[in-house]
């Protein structure tokens, strides 16, 4: 029997309407069997802390020694095992840098020396528009809808795209395995491998535990956290109230750490 | 018959090497359920231990999935249990599988599966207190 077009058009519309309707009849006479397989009911833990926008704010003006930038370094290092490799290889979500290298388009021959010499805090700065995120190749780095940059370890190949594409500096590679590096190993967070990038998280896993980042609570109140989504935030207040930088913001990554001069 | 000389020993090597699985198994240890060793406080895993045995590695992709993706932590088993959706912090604590070696590794390495998941996932060399 020849089949012609016509009849077989007529042939496949009736199947998918009896596919259609036999769902439907499913879900009739008995709710919910199709998609049974999901017994466990999934969520946020009640105390997490949500935001619409998270952000950071540095004073660097309570940062002018050495000493609480090393605070806060060494208390978000140790939270997330972040190991102590030297030279070339090192691996950082926190650390220092000069004013020149943090702000370069701030160019200017006659800074205050206090300025000059002071420590500045850096870190991944959650950008709007993430460079990393548009080149890595696997998803493995993602904007989440609060603003986080995340890292999928699991999906990490290690390509180092995303080190190329973010103008700051703020992803580090692991060359080698870094268990031999960490002092002490926190049982409660992950350790990395080698091949994967890393990089500051914001510290998500305190936030969905209704903890505030770790250096935000070593900082003894030099660095404020909180959600630049809402009018009466702590952020957005001293926002309004107080002049702040952002790095490189001409390059238009809409960076969300701001640096109180 | 033609060729027999060379026919029949070639017939003699193809049988021989078809049934190799067969006669090679000949004389050696049997597959044994391996003993696996439960020293847990916790009496029921979060999901009922027949359909773990079975499921786990599945379970454990999608705890990984909606805790880095999808930001959620948090989950309730039929019973209404909650559980934090931690490998190091939920599965291997102390009140459940702190005894990794002889519980998960032991089964793994009969059957010759091996996680690449301790790789970053820290196995606790003491079993963590509950806080
Ligand atoms: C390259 C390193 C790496 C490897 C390999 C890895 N993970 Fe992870 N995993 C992480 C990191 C980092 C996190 C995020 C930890 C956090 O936010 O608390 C995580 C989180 C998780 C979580 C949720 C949080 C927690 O505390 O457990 C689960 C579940 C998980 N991984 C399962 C797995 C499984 C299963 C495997 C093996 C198949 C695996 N992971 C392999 C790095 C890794
Ligand atoms: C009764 C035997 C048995 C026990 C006990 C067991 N597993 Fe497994 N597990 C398996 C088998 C079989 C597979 C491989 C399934 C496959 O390859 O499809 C597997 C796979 C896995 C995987 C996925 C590996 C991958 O590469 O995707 C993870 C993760 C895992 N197991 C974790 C655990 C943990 C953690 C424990 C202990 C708390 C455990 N298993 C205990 C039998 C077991």
């Amino acid at each position: 029997m020849a089949l012609n077009r016509r009849s077989f058009l007529k042939a496949a519309g009736l199947t998918t309407l009896a596919g259609l309707g036999g769902h439907a009849a499913m879900e009739l006479l008995a709710p919910g069997a199709l998609d049974a397989a999901q017994p466990a009911k999934i969520g946020a833990f009640p105390e997490a802390l949500i935001g619409k926008r998270w952000a950071m704010v540095i004073d660097s003006t309570k940062f002018t020694s050495m000493r609480l930038s090393q605070k806060c370094i060494d208390a978000c290092h140790t939270a997330h095992n972040v190991p102590n490799i030297p030279g070339k290889q090192e691996v950082k979500w926190l650390w220092t840098d000069s004013f020149q290298r943090v702000f370069p388009d701030q160019r200017n021959e006659f800074l205050p020396v206090d300025i000059k010499h002071q420590p500045f805090l850096v870190l991944c700065n959650h950008c709007d528009n993430p460079p990393c995120v548009r080149v890595c190749p696997t998803g493995a780095t993602f904007r989440r809808e609060d603003g986080i940059v995340m890292m999928d370890m699991h999906r990490c190949i290690g390509c180092r795209y995303c080190m190329v594409g973010c103008p700051y500096g703020a992803r580090s590679f692991n060359f080698r395995d870094p268990r031999p590096f960490i002092a002490n190993i926190n049982h409660r967070y992950t350790t990395r491998m080698m091949g994967v990038v890393e990089k500051c998280t914001f510290c998500e896993d305190r936030l969905a535990r209704g903890l505030m980042p770790v250096c935000v609570e070593a900082s003894e109140g030099a660095l404020i956290f909180g959600d630049l989504g809402n009018q009466d935030s702590k952020v957005r207040k001293i926002l309004r109230e107080r002049f702040s930088l952002r790095r490189y913001p001409s390059l238009g990554t809409e960076p969300h750490v701001f640096y109180l001069i | 018959m033609y060729d027999g000389n060379k026919i029949i020993p070639g017939l003699i090597i193809f049988v021989g090497l078809v049934t190799f699985p067969f006669w090679s198994n000949i004389g050696r240890a049997a597959y044994e359920r391996p003993e696996l060793k439960l020293d847990a406080v916790e009496t029921e895993c979060v999901e009922p231990a027949e359909w773990m045995r079975a499921e786990h590695m599945r379970l454990l992709d999608d705890w990984r999935d909606l805790v880095v993706r999808d930001n959620m932590r948090l989950y309730v088993n039929q019973a209404g249990r909650s559980f934090d959706m931690s490998l190091t912090n939920t599965c291997l604590s102390s009140g459940c599988h702190a005894n990794k070696a002889e519980f998960c590794d032991r089964c793994h390495a009969t059957l010759a599966v091996s996680p690449s998941c301790w790789d970053c996932h820290v196995v606790p060399p003491t079993p963590i207190v509950e806080e």
